[in-house]
């Protein structure tokens, strides 16, 4: 088994905001970043697959494959975008870090057909980042 | 759905790694130039790995809570500090292995909100060291 990582970025605006809580409640919890107009930040994405090495070419993964499965699911749906309005996900779910990478991890898994996906990383900044390996972990 | 959350935090403090049941001979050879009796100092990085279900807000655990937890009860102890003054190494040597270890501990016992998964302390870009649960 070998482990694969490719590295993108991207940058976008967020606010948290829980429908179910009252507006004091919502600061409280959120603080800054319950304000509605939104802050960003640049994300920093970390793929993680894995598999066996293809005895023919040498490769877990095609990695132009993995470039444009990344290119196409997660940087053209949310690079330069406010993530509660315009990726579908958030219009249900807060964009915390956790999710995104929950989010992401959904849209790329179905994706992927050489290799497995093994983790999705998510940095929101450098001192804050989140894994996530899939719901089975 | 479980996921990992990593934060990092900074602190200063200066240390002498010498240790009592050694000779000055062997206390030199073991720690080398760490042994310098007017200690030294380091900018070290506290990673702090927590992991719990993600709730209806969207967290694994409010990172107020935990920012105030490990400012309060470990950065506050050791920033700016010597470590071989503080009482957690009344009879330990200040190693970033003891230290990691204190930190682990502490965090351990003073964070409920989510499960400490590790503590990882860097010394130097080139020197890190970890604890997992």
């Amino acid at each position: 088994m070998l482990y694969l990582t490719r590295k993108a970025e991207f940058a976008a605006s967020h606010y948290y905001h829980n429908p179910e809580l009252s507006p004091e409640e919502n600061r409280r919890l959120f603080g800054k970043c319950n304000n509605p107009n939104g802050h960003g930040h640049n994300y920093v994405l970390e793929v993680t697959v894995k598999g066996e090495v293809d005895p023919r070419s040498g490769f877990v993964v095609d990695l132009k494959q993995l470039k444009e499965i990344m290119n196409h699911e997660v940087l053209d749906a949310m690079d330069h975008r406010f993530l509660n309005k315009e990726v579908p996900e958030f219009s249900s779910r807060i964009p915390t870090t956790e999710n995104l990478a929950i989010a992401i991890w959904n849209r790329l898994a179905p994706k992927l057909t050489t290799a497995r996906l093994h983790r999705v990383r998510v940095y929101e900044n450098h001192d804050l980042f989140v894994d996530f390996y899939g719901e089975s972990s | 759905m479980k996921a990992y959350l990593h934060r990092r935090y900074r602190f200063s403090a200066s240390h002498r790694l010498h240790s009592d049941q050694m000779s000055e001979e062997e206390n030199r050879a073991t720690y080398g130039k760490c042994n310098n009796p007017h200690g030294h100092g380091h900018n070290y990085v506290l990673e702090v790995t927590v992991s719990g279900q993600v709730d209806p807000n969207g967290m694994i655990c409010n990172l107020v809570d935990l920012d105030g937890c490990v400012q309060r009860e470990v950065v506050t102890l050791f920033d700016l500090e010597n470590l071989n003054n503080r009482p957690e190494f009344a009879n330990s040597v200040p190693t970033t292995e003891n230290l990691c270890t204190v930190i682990y501990d502490i965090l351990k016992r003073k964070f409920s909100a989510a499960h400490l998964e590790r503590v990882r302390l860097e010394e130097t870009m080139k020197n890190s060291f970890e604890i997992s649960s």
